[in-house]
């Protein structure tokens, strides 16, 4: 068996890799490119903290391989704070004290971005009553649009907060 | 996980014949198979990654229906407004089923050929006839709360997971595929699955190197749709069981209804049995519940799965009455 040559695009910065194929692109991310920011819980897609954005929506990094991805637009945590300034997200977080031990916290936040693109190109969720039409982002809307993200120490009320916080364009 | 040549399908020609050989398979949004890849549960030796295929649209499709592409992903499927407008059951049924993540990677053709959740199928030490033929069923008389009531065999009662096959199978969804040799063949969604009989590891009637190129959906079958799904937590759990169904009410009877029930078999469930007790019959929980009992009079439980049946009677109840607007 032998490597691929492959090419990803990460934050903008692209990184030519010479990978064994088995290599998941969260393992290419910590491994290979050195950004530990991206975590790894489960390793099966249940938690959620491998969370990152390609191409604009949301993936479990640990259910798919580097070489699926040349030519993708990879954003990790690394990614989102613009000219040295929190993302409103991260900012929202802190703000709101969205976490504890802050494990799950990258993946939470790179999801809530990217829930915030989904419900804005009006994609219905299973909270929403008639998937037909546009939903409203209740507080109930965000909790099921979150469910992929497991916390183990249980901020997800304060999560909750930080989402709409943003969603609703302001602080508290 | 064990290595493996990875390769990106050149043409739909070329996938599928570089997937002929027994040890190679189609990968998709990879959200089922690198899992069970990682436990070295399946050993692929050759990769093929359908991902530059030219199979993600959704079409209309000359009768009327929709044409949607192997390579559509769950989440591009339950948000597409065609299907939110005419068949909402299935963007319900997509949106119960795993998180939103997974849903944006997993895609049409996989999330119908997905694996079984039986947690022996998932555990190497334990037998499994599915996993390894001939070692026996863990199952049967272990922890089989997850499993399956109906339709099932004494040497598998593996359940099938797919929230989106249920919505599919109540809507008389058609599967498209393509094989090396070029030949294509239309595949009702209920011949697709293979029962579990003494074969419990071949699950579905492709052949190897056989590609889901589409799925159809015929016209949009007149009636109210909807999904209901049971689980252990309120969200991102697999379900115990779930049920489909479009019914039309006139007056105070039932003119037509579709059942199918997840969570219960080795494949999405259509009971013919309920659609026929409920033809003609009164809108009334009364008639709901005899429908459920025709569904499940051929159901058994294996002991911590006995709850299955009056559940999966219940939900149709529930559901039936949502949809038929009867308190
Ligand atoms: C934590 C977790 C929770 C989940 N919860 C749910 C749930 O609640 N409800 C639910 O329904 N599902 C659930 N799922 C399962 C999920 O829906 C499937 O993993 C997904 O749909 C598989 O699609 P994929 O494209 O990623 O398939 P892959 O993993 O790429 O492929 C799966 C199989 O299909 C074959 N294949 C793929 N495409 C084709 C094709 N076009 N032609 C022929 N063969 C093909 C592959 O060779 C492989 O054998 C969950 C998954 C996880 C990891
Ligand atoms: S039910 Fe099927 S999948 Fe589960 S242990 Fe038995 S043989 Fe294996
Ligand atoms: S590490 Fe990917 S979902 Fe848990
Ligand atoms: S903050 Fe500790 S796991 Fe979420």
């Amino acid at each position: 068996m032998h490597n691929e040559n492959v090419a990803l695009t990460v934050n903008g910065r692209r990184h030519a890799l010479d990978l064994d194929p088995r290599v998941t692109l969260l393992d290419a991310l910590r491994e290979n490119l050195g950004m530990t920011g991206t975590k790894k819980g489960c390793d099966q897609g249940q938690c959620g903290a491998c969370t990152v954005i390609v191409n604009g929506q949301r993936i479990n990094s640990c259910l798919t391989l580097a070489v699926m991805h040349a030519g993708d637009e990879i954003t990790t945590i690394e990614g989102l704070e613009e000219d040295g300034n929190l993302h409103p997200m991260q900012a929202a977080f802190v703000r709101h004290d969205g976490l504890q031990c802050g494990y799950c916290t990258p993946g939470q936040i790179c999801s809530a971005v990217a829930l915030l693109a989904e419900h804005k190109a009006g994609w219905p969720s299973y909270a929403t009553a008639d998937v037909a039409t546009a939903p409203v982002l209740t507080d109930g809307e965000i909790a099921e649009r979150m469910s992929g993200n497991v916390c183990r120490c249980s901020a997800y009320s304060n999560i909750v907060s930080a989402i709409r916080d943003v969603a609703e364009g302001g602080r508290i | 996980m064990k290595p493996f040549r990875y390769e990106r399908a050149g043409s739909l020609a070329s996938a599928c014949a570089s997937a002929t050989e027994p040890t190679a398979k189609f990968i998709a949004g990879g959200t089922n198979l690198l899992d069970l890849m990682k436990l070295q549960i399946e050993t692929p030796t050759h990769l093929v990654d359908i991902g530059p295929l030219p199979l993600a649209e959704i079409e209309e499709s000359a009768e009327g229906g929709l044409r949607i592409g192997a390579r559509v992903t769950n989440s591009a499927l339950a948000a597409d407004m065609r299907v939110r407008r005419r068949y909402p059951v299935l963007s319900q049924a997509i949106l119960a089923g795993a998180s939103a993540q997974l849903r944006n990677k997993a895609t049409t053709g996989g999330n119908l050929l997905q694996r079984t959740r039986c947690s022996y199928f998932y555990d190497t030490t334990k037998p499994c006839n599915k996993r390894m033929p001939g070692s026996g069923c863990a199952a049967l008389g272990g922890l089989n709360r997850m499993n399956a009531v109906i339709g099932v065999s004494s040497d598998c009662i593996a359940a099938h997971g797919s929230d989106m096959a249920v919505a599919m199978a109540a809507l008389d969804a058609r599967v498209e595929t393509v094989a090396a040799d070029g030949v294509t063949r239309t595949i009702p969604i209920d011949a697709l699955y293979r029962p579990p009989g003494n074969t419990p590891h071949i699950e579905t009637v492709l052949a190897p190197g056989e590609l889901i190129q589409s799925v159809v959906l015929p016209p949009p079958p007149p009636g109210q749709q909807l999904y209901r799904k049971v689980r252990d937590r309120a969200s991102f759990a697999f379900a115990l069981v779930s049920v489909a169904v479009v019914v039309t009410r006139e007056d105070d009877r039932v003119r037509a209804a579709r059942v199918a029930f997840g969570g219960i078999s080795y494949k999405p469930w259509r009971s013919a049995e309920a659609e026929a007790a409920l033809i003609g019959a009164t809108v009334t929980r009364a008639s709901f519940d005899a429908a459920g009992r025709a569904a499940l009079r051929d159901a058994r439980g294996y002991g911590y799965n006995d709850f299955k049946i009056p559940l999966a009677r219940r939900t149709l109840r529930a559901a039936l009455a949502d949809a038929t607007g009867v308190i």
